[in-house]
Parts: structure tokens; sequence; C-alpha cells
């Protein structure tokens, strides 16, 4: 939903970026904080270095206490340089804060961007440089290979991915499973009987709250990744196959026959999702089990009536057809405007699994990055995100924020409503697959 | 010297009235990223597409039920209140709504209205009539067969067995979809039925899942409870109830006194009925009659209001003089003071009709997400297709347009009422 907003800006921004290029073209320096890295020189070594008196300029979404951590993770690197950094928050409107400060010939030494998108559209624009060999080697040792395909343009690396988020969770009240002697299933088939078990016990098997559609979207994507892998997943979010694609079909029918079974708990099309958590997770839970994202551990806490990590635990999305463990969710990536040493030296630091080390204790930090010692993580749930998250053989990004947010991200239009239709009706999968690709080209053009 | 008088806000006028209006219009013929003339194509895509065509067509509903009752309910409230003493209060009361946000009161309205008895104030009325008028308690609400053991439940919810049973045989009835904690109390762990008599139908009624998992499915396991109190029925081929009886506390049951033969054996859905479960009031059938109707809440109270002023200041003479001559008070209302209204409920009636074209927070906020293409009007459609993610100011101009236009009739009719009244 924030995604609206950003992927809208986007469009303008990119127009406004080129156009800053061309002014500051003319103005002739194009210097701004960068110029002062320069200053210091020398050296390649990332944090053995002395910068001091260098200044650097930071800037990513987060404000509040994830800002407070970020600026603890960039403290460890200012005493260890001598560096001074500064942090700002663009705060939802990345697009927007970091076009102008383009435009102005100031943009940030190192930005973390929200959307993979952004670092496409500032890769091909040449506002970001492509990481040293030294922080190229320092991804390569700590990441999967899927972090650094998503930080790749033009067969470039631009990015290192800092924090991330895990949208492929399936949540459970363990009161209800124990009671209906359902365990935790790891393929599709598994999964689908331990909801009927649930749903013998009397009590429904699912909730599903898509009062809007965006939660129907994010069940599609994962049984999508899962049925016709990475690579469709990417060209579907691309458009370059239609929706009317076989694989689309395919997906379609695995979600039909759960839409179509009575495990799912009566009038899902009026439910708000955070209705769904409750219906599960509060006072009196009419269901075993939601699908969403890590946030949902969010929505428990605010209800209030359950403890995430006693009996509101998760499982990750079923395997189906014996696919790979793969994730669907988000992330920030961290990229450099400037190939300054001491830039270049942040950037590796943050590829180091030392620098998120220093958030996760915190709460509030997934880090995709495998090196990082996963015992370090507050709790067993967070812990548990974090593992599926960086032993997931595919990682993609939530398809419906890459797409034209007129078709992945309006509510009442698009793959949001016709999602919603087809949760209310999954006997109609062609039409749905026309109805989806009719929305699409419209969308696309 | 008149004109620099008028200068400050003919600017001012330009500015916030003429100019937007003007671009708008040259904004809605050119494409959604505003840099390409795309002549007619935003309206013929308007007129051509589902949503707006659903749009226009509640726009139309809404203009042809909402003045009208908003009127009607005002003429009838201000006329009534001429006749009682607390007047001042039943105003303050039918006017209240007028304080309240729009936004507030559809998100009042969407509680009300909410399918789920134990939500919505209006479902939850409707539920306690039906139950005050008792239909039989059951006692295993939403219970269900056991899958793929010759059970099979019908529409109504009565649970049988597939195959027709002989008499001096066992039926047994394994069921689910009953929580642990709802079993009728006084149940006992499930027992095998006595052996049947000759003229008898044994068998016996459990919940058939094992709390914390185990046993197997449609056996009686330690663990799995008998359903006590449940109606079984031994049902004749003509569909005559020839016997019934109730199971004990293990869930056992008799049915004695049969004819040689076979029968059909049937739990009837008076054991599984949940009840009125509500009406669907926020879905696409009724949602825009929902919203029509926090509007008319909303809006009753102000035609009230300027109908009752209207009344009052009106000369009560011609009404007594029609008295004198012996009109009923049917006659006095329809013949002499509903004309003498008619200015003033043309001023109503009108300033609604253009209240309703540009309807928009109720319909925002009320429906729920499936119920949103359904309950459609126009203002909604441009706020949607422009800002509120489809990103085609195209589009949305040339739907701003079109709503400029409907309000347009009315708007003059207004000037027109407003110049005779003036000249008089």
């Amino acid at each position: 939903m924030v995604n609206v907003r950003r992927n809208r800006t986007l469009i303008s921004v990119a127009t406004i970026t080129t156009l800053g290029l061309a002014l500051a073209g003319c103005s002739g320096g194009a210097g701004g904080s960068g110029g002062e890295a320069t200053s210091a020189g020398g050296g390649s070594s990332p944090t053995s270095e002395d910068f001091s008196g260098v200044t650097l300029d930071v800037s990513a979404s987060w404000s509040g206490a994830e800002q407070k951590n970020f600026e603890a993770v960039l403290d460890k690197f200012a005493q260890d340089t001598g560096a001074t950094v500064n942090y700002t928050s663009f705060g939802d409107n990345a697009s927007t804060i970091l076009g102008t400060q383009i435009e102005g010939g100031n943009p940030p030494d190192v930005a973390l961007l929200p959307q993979p998108a952004l670092l496409q559209q500032f890769a091909s624009s040449g506002d970001i440089v492509p990481l040293s060999d030294a922080a190229q080697s320092e991804v390569a040792q700590n990441y999967g290979q899927s972090w650094i395909d998503l930080a790749t343009v033009d067969g470039k690396e631009y990015g290192v991915w800092f924090k991330a988020s895990n949208k492929s969770t399936v949540w459970y009240n363990k009161d209800i499973y124990d009671q209906a002697g359902a365990t935790v299933p790891k393929t599709w088939d598994e999964f689908m009987q331990q909801l009927q078990l649930i749903q013998d016990s009397g009590y429904s098997g699912i909730s599903i709250g898509a009062d809007v559609g965006w939660p129907i979207t994010d069940w599609f994507e994962n049984v999508y990744l899962r049925t016709a892998g990475a690579q469709k997943y990417d060209e579907l979010t691309q458009h370059k196959i239609p929706w009317t694609d076989p694989s689309v079909t395919k997906a379609l029918q695995v979600l039909a026959q759960l839409f179509s079974s009575d495990v799912v708990e009566p009038g899902a099309a009026q439910r708000t999702f955070p209705e769904s958590v409750t219906e599960m997770f509060g006072a009196d839970p009419n269901a075993g089990t939601v699908y969403e994202g890590d946030f949902v551990a969010g929505n428990i806490t605010d209800d209030g009536n359950s403890t995430v990590g006693q009996n509101a635990l998760f499982y990750d999305f079923p395997s189906i057809d014996g696919s790979a463990p793969a994730v669907v969710g988000g992330g920030d990536v961290a990229v450099a405007f400037n190939d300054d040493p001491a830039t270049d030296a942040l950037m590796q630091y943050l590829a180091s699994p030392q620098a998120a080390e220093i958030w996760i204790p915190n709460g509030g930090l997934t880090s995709p990055n495998q090196a990082v010692d996963t015992s370090v993580y507050p709790d067993d749930t967070s812990r548990q995100i974090a593992e599926a998250l960086v032993n997931a053989e595919t990682f993609r990004f939530d398809m419906s924020d890459l797409t034209p947010s007129a078709f992945g991200g309006t509510e009442g239009q698009g793959e949001w409503q016709i999602m919603i239709q087809f949760l209310e009706d999954p006997s109609d999968i062609q039409g749905t697959q026309q109805a989806l690709e009719d929305a699409a080209q419209a969308a696309y053009k | 010297m008149a004109l620099a008088f008028l200068a400050p806000a003919l600017v001012f006028l330009g500015a916030i009235l003429v100019y937007p209006v003007v671009y708008t219009v040259i904004r809605s013929f050119y494409s959604a990223s505003g840099d390409q003339f795309v002549g007619w194509s935003n309206y013929l895509a308007m007129f051509t597409s589902d949503s707006t065509f659903t749009a226009i067509r509640n726009n139309v509903i809404w203009v042809v039920v909402a003045p009208f009752s908003c009127t009607a309910l005002g003429l009838v409230f201000a006329v009534l209140m001429e006749k009682i003493s607390w007047a001042t209060a039943f105003k303050l009361i039918v006017f209240m709504p007028m304080a309240i946000s729009m936004l507030a009161a559809g998100v009042i309205f969407r509680g009300m209205f909410q399918q789920d008895p134990d939500h919505g104030v209006v479902n939850a009325a409707i539920v306690a009539v039906t139950d005050a008028f008792g239909g039989p308690q059951a006692s295993l609400p939403g219970a269900g067969p056991r899958q793929e053991v010759g059970l099979s439940a019908s529409d109504g919810g009565a649970i049988s067995a597939d195959q027709a049973v002989q008499v001096g045989t066992v039926q047994d009835f394994p069921l689910v979809g009953v929580r642990a904690d709802e079993v009728p109390s006084g149940a006992a762990q499930a027992e095998t039925a006595p052996a049947p008599g000759p003229d008898q139908i044994t068998g016996t009624v459990w919940l058939d899942v094992v709390r914390g998992g185990g046993g197997t499915n449609g056996q009686i396991d330690p663990g799995k409870p008998g359903l006590p109190g449940v109606r079984v029925q031994a049902v004749g081929p003509g569909g005559q109830v020839v016997a019934s009886t109730t199971t004990d506390d293990t869930g056992r049951y008799t049915l004695s006194g049969l004819d040689p033969g076979q029968y059909s054996v049937v739990l009837p859905a008076t054991n599984f009925e949940t009840g009125f479960t509500g009406i669907n009031w926020l879905g696409p059938s009724f949602i825009t009659a929902v919203v029509i109707l926090s509007f008319v809440w909303i809006w009753a109270g102000f035609a009230m209001v300027m109908i009752a002023s209207g009344l009052s200041a009106m000369d009560r003479s011609l009404q007594e003089a029609a008295r004198i001559d012996g009109a009923s008070e049917w006659q006095v209302f329809t013949r002499i003071t509903a004309p003498l209204l008619m200015p003033v409920l043309l001023v109503v009636f009108v300033t609604l009709i253009v209240n309703v074209l540009k309807t928009f927070d109720l319909v925002y906020v009320i429906p729920p997400g499936n119920a949103k293409p359904a309950a459609n009007v126009i203002a909604v459609e441009m706020w949607r297709v422009s800002f509120g993610g489809g990103n085609d100011q195209g589009l949305g101009s040339a739907l701003a347009i079109l709503l400029l236009v409907l309000v347009l009739p009315s708007m003059i009719l207004n000037i027109r009422r407003f110049r005779a009244d003036r000249q008089r």
C-alpha cells in the first residue's frame, strides 16, 4: 500500500533525474559531499584504514528505533576508521528525495534503497557506481546468488542487501494445532491435510483476510514461485510472458484447491487482514492458521491475546511438487553514489556479518547475510525467520510491488480485485487468467 | 474603475476556478503521462470500461433515490414536528448526523452492517428477533460427517447414511467439526452399540476426533466422546419417519419397533443448525442500498431544517382560510402548504442532487474490498483512476469533466431560481 506511492513517484522521478543530470552538467561540478572523501585518498583494505576527517552521508528509510539501531551500526564503522558518518532518513519517499538530491548534485555517499526497481533506475542513469572488487568478494563470501542477482544490473553488481523481510511464513496457533493433533507440514499436500485435521476438530483450518486483494497476491506469488520457478517468476513480473501462460494456470489450480475447500473460514472477502489474524490469535480463536509475511508477528503483538514464540508460531510456506526452499519478500539494498575509498570501505563493512550483528540483538533486523551468526537473534521466532531467508535457494521480491501500481498495487482494480474475485469463485481459472492479462496489458502500456 | 475593484476577485476566481477547469479539460485529451495528445480516447475509454459504466449506473440510482428520500423524509419530519411539543429535541436529534463527519458516519455504518451478528448490530437485531421466535436449539451446531465412511450431509444439514440400512444391523455415525470444549456436557467415552434385535437398528454417534491427535478415522478409539442428545430417525421408503430416538451419554441409540425391510437412517438437520448467520449487507447486492441509507440518515436532517424554516416563515392565514372553508388536513397540506413550500423544496432537492453526484466519502469508506466495484460512483472512480494508484490523470480528468457536465444543469437551475427570486 505504501508501494502505491513509491511506484508512482518513481516514474516522475525518472524524468526529474535525467533533467537533474543535465543541470548538474551545466553547473560544472557534481561535487557535493563525495568530494570531501576524495581528499582522504589511498588504500583499499576496509576497516583497518584510517579515514579521520572524512565525512560520509548515509540515507535510508528508517526512523525511530530502526534509525537508532542503524546508527549504532554506523557508529562502529566511525570508531574503527575515524570517519564521521551522518545518517538522514528519507522516510517513504526514497525516489523523490534521492532524486532531488541527485538533481542538486548532492546525493548521499551511501543510500539504502527499499526497492530493487530504484537500484535499476539509478544504475541505468549512472548515478550509482558498481561495487569495487574488494566489496564484490566480500558479498560473494556472505550472500546467496539470489541476492547478488537482485543487485546486478547489466552484468554489474551495484548493491549490498542489508535488511530483508520474509513473506513466506505461515503462522499457526499452537494450542489449536495441538488440540487437533496437527503437525508442521513440509509439503502442500501435508499442509492441506493439517488444515483438514483442524477443520475436523471444530475450528476453521485457515483464515484469510482479503478485504483488499494484497494478501491473495502474496498467496499467488508464493505458489507461483514454487510451481513455475524463479525464471518464469521474473518473466511474469516483467510481463514477458502473458498471464494466460500455462504456468499461471498451474499455480491458480493449486490455489483453487485450497480456496474451494471448506477449510477456509467463510467470509474471507469481507475480512480485513488484521481481523484474520485476530480470528486465530485473538481471545476467542476460530481458525488455526493464517498466511502472511513476518510482519504478522506485529499484528499478533498488537492484538495482545497470544505471544509470538509461545503459542503463536510459524512454519515456512510449504513446498509444492518438491520445490526447493524459496522465499518471497522485500529488503533494503545499500548502494554507493561514488567510488571514494571511504565509501567503498563502508560498503564492505555493510556487507560484513559484523555490521548486521550489531543491530540484530536489538530486534527488527532480518539479515540476508549468510555469514551472520544466527545465535545473535533475540528470540527463536526471529532466528527461524532469518534462517528460512538465508537458507532459501531462491529469493524473489514481492511481484505485485514490482508491477505497475495500476496493476499490482491499487485497491479495487487490477490484480488485487481479480484475485478477490478468484478467491470467491475459484472455479473460473481461465476467466481469471484472461482478466489478469487484460488488466496487465492496460497497465504495462 | 469598476474593473480595478473587481480585479482581486477576478484574479482569485481565475486562479482557483477558471484555470483548473480549463486545464482539466485540456488534460483530459492527453495520455496518462500527459505528454501525448490522444484526442477523445479518454472519453471513449470512460464509456466503454465496465467499472465506469457501473459508476455511472450507480450515480443514476443515487440521483433517483437519495434526494427524493431525503426531501420526502425532511418534509414529513418538518410537518409532523409542527404538531408536537418537544419539536426542538426532535429537530436536534434528526439534525445531529450532520455534525458528524461523513468519514466517521461511513465507519459507523460499516460497523453496523457487518455480516457477523457478533459485530454488526443490524444482523444482531435480526438474530435476536429470529431467536425470540425460537427455532429448536441445536446441540451440535456446525458438525459434519467424517469423510469417506459412507455418510453424507444434505444441503439442509441433515446427515444420513449413503446406503439404506437393513433392520437388525448397526449404523454408526462418526462426526467431525465439533470443538473438544463444545461437546455437550455429560458426554462419556463412546461405546460400541449393543447388538440390534430383529426389529431394531442400533449404532453410535460419536466425535471422531481424539484431542491432541491420533486414533483411526471412523473407529471408536479411546478418547473419542459419544455425542449425547442427538436425534436419530429411521425414514421409510416413502419419506415418512417411522421411528425416532435420541442418543445416550455414550452416543448409542436404538431404533425399535421397525417392520422388516430397509430404512434410511438420518440425523435430522435440527441437530446441527447453526441458526441465522446474518444477511450479507455489505456484499455486492445490497451495498449501494446501505450506502444510500447512510446518506439519507445524514442529509434528512438538513432537509428537515430547511423545510421547517420555510414552514415557519409561511403566512398561515391561507391555511386557516382553507380550514374555515371546510378543507380536510390532507387537502390543506396538498393544496396549500406543499405548493407554498415548493421553492424551498426545490432548493433542498437541487442542493441534494449536486451533493449526491459528488458523493465520495461514504462510497469510499463503507464497502469492503469485494463490494467496492459494485458500489462505485463517478467521484470515487475519478479519484481512484487519477490518484488512487491508477495514475492515469488523463482519464481522471475526463471523468471530472463528466461529473462537471452532470452537475451543471442543477447548478444552472439553482442560479435561475435565485435570479427569479431577486426579480420578484
